[in-house]
């Protein structure tokens, strides 16, 4: 992880100032400009307060699946960095754990300021809100563990351009983000509830808004924890056949 | 280090074929061969970076099955293509690199400033890597492998692409190492590189060691003391034809389309011999045997891959 961290030196600028412009911007746009639009209460609530813990789900997978993308590509094939961790006394475990620590810490990061923003823009309406943060790290997670064990083991880049037409993008619009999910068409709401970025966005936003059941809330946790829990082991036998030869 | 039986297979291809070989503290030791040799895949498998498939190896002791990440720790490697971070400074690969051994911080900034020194590189320690010409980023990736104080030293194809300032200045620093009692494994293709370097040395070829000794002995064992080389500039020259003519004049022959290569411990007395049969080439040399004679006998002349 403090590879990473190093790493990030270089470039924590440019990504700490996004950070805190996507959140102003979406809100802005979405919740504030095309929420004006939205004249009848969303979910029961203001459209604003209805996206904006959807958006810090979204973004959370969004940050999950980069960096466990380009960066494992890169660690294996462009830069190397995985081969020389190996020549050290690092395990293969190591390589992978530390990798996903340093996704965990930069969602830790996002999802902060996120929060933090959202507060401003008066859209949080609970204490419980705070937990918005260990639930978007490990909404990140899911998408990442199971996406580095599909990047560790392509040849090239292309497969990636694939998970964003056909898994991050469309989740993105369609997991409750930006409407409930009962306005899908009947024989897509199974398929939008067995993602997990909707697991992540209801959990987000039954935390924010305060409206928490408990049960829902438990199913939410174990589907999130279950994804990160089996992307874990697939991505360590990945790891493991690639660069262990 | 002791290799018994050493074996390593990709699916049905055998990349090293049962293979031992014993390197004892303090020693430089060689690995020489053609691409595809294996030579590789043999120093990964003693870097503990490569499963064995067969056989035993023991390093330090240990057992790379069982105890990679212990032997890891006292060992330094060069690998053959540089896995430095180019996007980080000089010092911050260092830094970095040390974390991997678990050292503090601050023995790794001291030991940093003294490697970068060790391989002239101090004034670059704030550089990003990326603009750094092969030879420094070379000398990085061996600076970067001695950060944890190694035992043994496994250098993959060290200078291979370097100009031969760069050469020179790596193998001072090489033998500097030997002399601290520094065990060194080595690959390379640059016969007066192993020469330098090593005190023994193996050829590889195929998988197996074709032989295995001293540089010089290698060179009294498999090649004569001289070669008298008889060069002829008319292309229509069949040295095979010329070889046969001079039946019993030297060791060995050889011949190469514009020249006929005599093995024979006295080269002089041969080239007198070869004036009195009335031969005249259009120009002579002769010359000590190498190493690159006893690799080209081992090993062939012909492109392997």
């Amino acid at each position: 992880m403090r590879y990473w961290m190093y790493q990030y030196k270089r470039t924590w600028r440019g990504s700490v100032t996004t950070s805190f412009l996507y959140p102003v911007l979406y809100l802005a746009a979405m919740g504030l400009g095309f929420g004006s639009l939205v004249k009848s209460p969303v979910g029961g609530v203001k459209y604003v307060d209805f996206i904006a813990p959807g958006l810090l789900a979204s973004t959370a997978m969004q940050i999950g699946g980069n960096e466990s993308m380009y960066p494992v590509m890169a660690a294996i094939k462009w830069l190397r960095t995985y081969f020389a961790m190996l020549a050290a006394p690092l395990t293969v475990i190591d390589v992978l754990v530390g990798h996903l620590a340093w996704i965990a810490l930069r969602l830790l990061m996002v999802t902060s300021i996120y929060l933090a923003i959202m507060a401003a823009f008066g859209t949080v309406h609970s204490p419980l809100a705070i937990l918005a943060i260990p639930v978007g790290i490990l909404t990140g997670l899911a998408f990442a563990a199971p996406i580095s064990a599909f990047a560790a083991a392509q040849q090239n880049d292309t497969g990636f351009s694939t998970i964003y037409r056909f898994g991050l993008i469309p989740l993105f619009l369609f997991s409750g983000t930006f409407f409930p999910i009962a306005l899908l068409p009947g024989w897509l709401q199974p398929v939008a509830q067995a993602t997990p970025l909707y697991h992540g966005v209801a959990l987000c936003r039954a935390l924010v808004l305060g409206h928490l059941q408990l049960a829902a809330a438990g199913a939410h946790l174990a589907y999130l924890v279950g994804l990160t829990a089996v992307g874990f082991v697939l991505a360590q036998r990945s790891y493991r056949r690639r660069l262990v030869t | 280090m002791v290799a018994r039986g050493l074996t390593k297979r990709f699916g049905d291809f055998v990349a090293v074929d049962a293979i031992n070989f014993e390197i004892g503290r303090g020693e430089s030791y060689g690995l020489l061969g053609p691409n595809g040799a294996g030579k590789t895949s043999t120093m990964r498998m003693i870097a503990c970076m490569s499963p064995v498939s067969d056989g035993t190896l023991r390093v330090l002791g240990m057992d790379p099955a069982h105890e990679g990440p212990r032997i890891r720790a006292r060992i330094g490697i060069v690998p053959q293509e540089d896995t430095l971070d180019l996007e980080l400074t000089v010092l911050d690969n260092l830094m970095v690199y040390g974390r991997y051994f678990d050292l503090p911080r601050r023995v790794i900034r001291e030991r940093a400033e003294q490697l970068l020194e060790f391989t002239q590189l101090s004034d670059r320690a704030h550089d990003k890597v990326d603009p750094l010409s092969g030879g420094m980023k070379r000398r990085l990736t061996i600076a970067r492998s001695l950060i944890s104080d190694p035992e043994i030293l496994i250098l993959d194809e060290p200078t291979t692409g370097l100009d031969p300032q760069a050469r020179h200045l790596l193998w001072d620093r090489l033998y500097r190492l030997k002399q601290q009692g520094v065990t060194q494994v080595i690959t390379t293709h640059y016969m007066d590189e192993a020469e330098q370097l090593c005190d023994r040395l193996a050829v590889m070829d195929g998988g197996r060691f074709a032989a295995e000794g001293a540089p010089n002995e290698l060179i009294l064992r498999y090649s004569t003391r001289e070669v008298l080389e008889l060069r002829f500039r008319d292309p229509g020259t069949d040295t095979g034809a010329v070889a046969t003519r001079l039946e019993g004049l030297a060791e060995r022959f050889e011949a190469l389309p514009d020249r006929l290569l005599l093995y024979t411990d006295d080269g002089e007395a041969t080239l007198a011999e070869v004036h009195r049969l009335g031969l005249s080439p259009d120009s002579t040399l002769i010359r000590r045997s190498t190493l690159e004679d006893v690799f080209l006998r081992l090993t062939g002349r012909s492109l392997v891959d």
